[in-house]
């Protein structure tokens, strides 16, 4: 199929950016988003044009280090990673917007690339259960209900891409820490930091510059690992139990 | 023995010359199962005020990297982490799907520190050391402790104990498991363990930085030249210890389940600097990946290895049916040929004989799916029995999200229809060589995970790699390396030393001659090239003619690379182009030294497949007599011959036999 591309354009953090308009030819149904990139790529080189930069690595959907805005939506029309995009979501013709993640706290690093570090920060801020190494006690010693556990899991699949706060109006970053303070909250293990971590990592969430929640659910609907949207409640009863206590 | 300076006589010996012996001299003696506590014991300590005083820099942040950047950290020591991702989350290890290995027998089948540290040596093809295997599944158990300690979700049954699997190669169910993304929840545990030190402060963290050269002083490593990937700054790091957690380079052949960024660069750049690369021709192709679908393919997607303890293989008996819907074909017309010539493992055979066996009915011309030119590279693996036996839920629960991937990626239902796959460029079980310590032949410099040789010998079994790193990095490596730093402190190196300003100008100059090159031709269209010929001829089955052509074709290559290779913009920006020409001169420079060492291995052993060696019913045929040894390969100096060095390995606790899983 036949596509025409706009891609965004940015030299570096402090410049300003424009959309670049591109025509890509013989893409195939099977070619992956990522993919097809790599195709233009290709071409723009040997033009000697510089290629486009954009992030991603494991390109099997885990890694969460790729990301873009497709025609304005998080990681495009799919439910999924960029990375697991296939070209046979868009028909011949088409013309797609692309762009980078556009929130405060993700500042544009070039071209699609932009800073999550923001994110690491949050967990530094609590994210973990302190346990040095050589201190565990005998793994069955700890049973976790499945219910619990399960739970605990759906939430511990999110893989930090940031499609949640791109594809939220406030650039909210509540899914995100959501899903890792259920995940910790649901075992016993991470019951002795429970108030603490929750009331750090909001507070870093806030410094970072991301947005409030207000319940649009944009990014649950975003994910690509379909984090619920409770884990959101979760975050928030923990955080007035915590004030409270 | 080894004692002869010549390599006329060895296959190839006309590449590569003959060094002395090499032999690890730090493992301690007397019973297999004591060694470990012994050398626990008798490393030295380094007192926790002292350690404040001591720096350790770790390049890599994947299960090997992280634990020990967080474990180091936790002793007091002062850790300097690098990773080229944006954060240390994103390490490849994420991408593990099925399981981690550990002795700890809770199915009361018969599981035993000694029967994984068996099962490990043999699933090897008796090509790793005793020593090494054996202090793996001893820290095996506390692996799973500290891993639920830190809140990593393991499958857990109704009683809330912890569940188990089995995975190909073995007959207990030892393997833990997180649904599909077992490395992805053990990452994460050990990246948080590393930011909360990140937050104490004991670990500093350099995310997009790439480590492009070792800093050798007074024959010590004391640091690395980075490059800060976002502002291109060439940074000097020093330190009185240096680790590297790199990762492995099965992205020489372009395609395979590796992350695009995985590179050779650190443990390369080390190897140039003195450090000896262990096995580097042992490649693990795993057999369960989803087959090439076209020219464009950047890389291949694995289906966990799990799938094979409820997922039936088989192809048609007959190459005139392979072009049917596999449901139209009855079941008398279909060969399950893992269970027809492996009748005790069946479908759960280690990797590399059922990626051998794949391939064989495949080259029979009774492979499945689309004809890619005029053959077909796939075969069937199907839950239609499966889902008939258990309940379609049962089955979602367990592979769910495996499914989903492959119907994403092919557009086919595995519920409705056989998955087809085909192996694929996984794993390397070469890396640069170490001791018992994890010590390189650089004093001061360690390397732990997949960076390393030592523990899988020439076939890894599936489940073992996110223990080995684990290992390494939450247990060993911390309890070896305060030997090391017990003789700090260290003397301080300047910044202007000849050694640290040579490295620096090394990678300037490095950079800058890529940049000027400007010739025809993409990085890309040069790694695909050196790709396809590592895959012809250095893949899944070797000869010793295809080797010889193999180096031929490679040095052309590499020449041309140096004269045409076209990078453009700028050092001093985020230039993804110039990262990538910088791994792939190393991977042509690594491709060559993968050839020779196949080429002078005239055995069949693990994932190396020489046509020249087998049995007479085609199975791998080692040669202990001649071969039971490490290649520990050395630099030879730029445009000179690499210098083997053999350690012999001796096995005292396992006896020596022909793999048999029949």
């Amino acid at each position: 199929m036949n596509l025409t591309l706009k891609i965004w354009r940015q030299d570096g953090p402090q410049v300003a950016g424009r959309l670049a308009e591109y025509q890509v030819s013989d893409i195939s149904d099977d070619m992956s988003f990522l993919e097809m990139l790599d195709v233009l790529n290709e071409e723009l080189i040997t033009k000697g044009e510089e290629p486009i930069a954009f992030d991603s690595d494991c390109r099997e959907g885990i890694c969460g280090m790729c990301g873009l805005m497709i025609s304005g939506h998080a990681h495009g029309p799919e439910v999924t990673t960029t990375c697991q995009l296939h070209m046979r979501s868009f028909k011949d013709g088409d013309t797609i917007t692309v762009e980078p993640w556009r929130a405060e706290a993700f500042p544009v690093v070039r071209d699609l690339v932009v800073d999550r570090s923001s994110l690491d920060r949050i967990i530094q801020a609590g994210g973990f259960i302190s346990v040095n190494t050589g201190a565990a006690t005998e793994a069955n010693n700890l049973p976790v209900s499945k219910p619990k556990a399960d739970r605990a899991f759906d939430a511990a699949t999110c893989i930090g891409c940031g499609a949640c706060v791109a594809a939220c109006p406030n650039a909210s970053g509540m899914l995100f820490m959501g899903a890792k303070i259920t995940h910790l909250s649901e075992l016993p293990q991470g019951q002795a930091q429970r108030d603490a971590r929750v009331v750090s990592m909001v507070n870093q969430h806030d410094h970072e510059g991301f947005g409030g929640c207000t319940n649009i659910g944009e990014c649950s609907a975003a994910c690509p690992k379909e984090i619920p949207l409770d884990v959101i409640s979760t975050l928030n009863a923990d955080f007035r139990k915590a004030k409270q206590a | 023995m080894t004692d002869t300076n010549t390599s006329a006589d060895l296959p190839g010996g006309d590449l590569f010359t003959l060094g002395a012996p090499i032999a690890d001299t730090k493992a301690p003696d007397g019973p297999i199962e004591n060694r470990w506590t012994k050398a626990e014991f008798n490393n030295r300590l380094v007192n926790p005020s002292n350690r404040r005083k001591l720096s350790v820099i770790i390049v890599g942040t994947g299960l090997a990297g992280a634990s020990a950047a967080a474990t180091m950290g936790e002793s007091g020591y002062h850790v300097k982490s690098f990773c080229y991702q944006d954060s240390p989350r994103r390490a490849h290890s994420i991408a593990a799907q099925g399981g981690i290995n550990a002795a700890k027998n809770y199915n009361n089948d018969g599981d035993s520190v000694h029967r994984l540290f068996y099962d490990t040596v043999k699933g090897g093809d008796y090509r790793s050391r005793e020593d090494n295997v054996y202090r793996l599944s001893e820290v095996s158990t506390r692996i799973i402790d500290q891993c639920v300690a830190q809140g990593v979700p393991f499958a857990r049954d109704y009683g809330g104990l912890l569940d188990n699997r089995s995975f190909g190669g073995v007959q207990v169910a030892r393997t833990f498991y997180a649904r599909g993304q077992t490395g992805q929840q053990l990452l994460i545990g050990a990246y948080q363990a590393m930011e909360r030190q990140v937050a104490n402060g004991t670990v500093e963290q350099f995310t997009r930085h790439e480590m492009l050269e070792v800093i050798v002083k007074d024959g010590k490593a004391r640091g690395i030249i980075a490059r800060d990937m976002v502002t291109g700054e060439i940074e000097t790091h020093l330190a009185d210890v240096v680790v590297l957690a790199s990762g492995g380079y099965g992205n020489v052949f372009f395609l395979s389940t590796n992350a695009m960024g995985c590179n050779v660069t650190a443990t390369w750049r080390a190897h140039r600097k003195g450090a000896y690369f262990g096995n580097p021709c042992y490649t693990q192709i795993h057999p369960t990946c989803i087959p090439v679908s076209g020219d464009h393919q950047s890389k291949l997607t694995l289906m966990s290895e799990s799938l094979r303890n409820d997922g039936r293989i088989w192809v048609p008996k007959r190459a005139e049916d392979c072009g049917k819907d596999p449901r139209e074909i009855p079941e008398a017309d279909r060969d399950y040929y893992l269970e027809r010539i492996y009748p005790a493992f069946g479908n759960l055979v280690p990797r590399d004989i059922a990626s051998r066996q794949a391939k064989n009915v495949c080259d029979e011309g009774r492979g499945v799916g689309p004809l890619v030119g005029d053959f077909r590279r796939g075969v069937y693996l199907d839950f239609s029995a499966a889902l008939a036996r258990m309940s379609e839920e049962a089955v979602a629960e367990k592979y769910g999200n495996l499914f989903d991937m492959y119907q994403r990626i092919t557009g086919e239902s595995p519920y409705d229809v056989p998955m087809r796959i085909y192996p694929a460029v996984h794993y390397t079980m070469g890396g640069l060589w170490v001791d018992y310590d994890l010590e390189t032949t650089i004093p001061g410099l360690f390397a732990v995970g997949e960076a390393n040789f030592s523990d899988h010998g020439a076939n890894r079994l599936g489940a073992s790699s996110l223990m080995q790193c684990l290992g390494d990095g939450y247990f060993v490596l911390p309890n070896t390396i305060r030997n090391y730093l017990a003789d700090g402190p260290f003397e301080p190196v300047s910044e202007d030393a000849p050694e640290v300003v040579e490295a620096r100008q090394a990678v300037e100059d490095r950079i800058s001659t890529l940049l000027s090159i400007n010739g025809d031709r993409t990085v890309d269209s040069f790694h695909r090239e050196l790709g396809n010929i590592m895959w012809e001829y250095c893949g899944m089955e070797r000869t010793e003619e295809g080797l010889r052509k193999a180096v031929d074709l490679i040095r052309a290559l590499k020449d041309e690379f140096w004269r045409n290779v076209k990078v453009l913009g700028s050092a001093d920006t985020l230039n993804q182009s110039l990262e990538k020409a910088g791994r792939v001169a190393d991977f042509l420079e690594l491709g060559e030294l993968m050839c020779i060492d196949a080429l002078h291995r005239r055995e069949s052993c693990g994932g190396h497949f020489r046509a020249e060696s087998v049995t007479d019913d085609g199975e791998a045929l080692r040669d202990d007599e001649n071969f039971a040894y490490v290649a520990a390969w050395e630099f030879g100096g730029e445009g000179s011959a690499p210098v083997l060095h053999k350690e012999d390995l001796v096995y005292e606790f396992i006896e020596l036999k022909q793999r048999s899983y029949k």
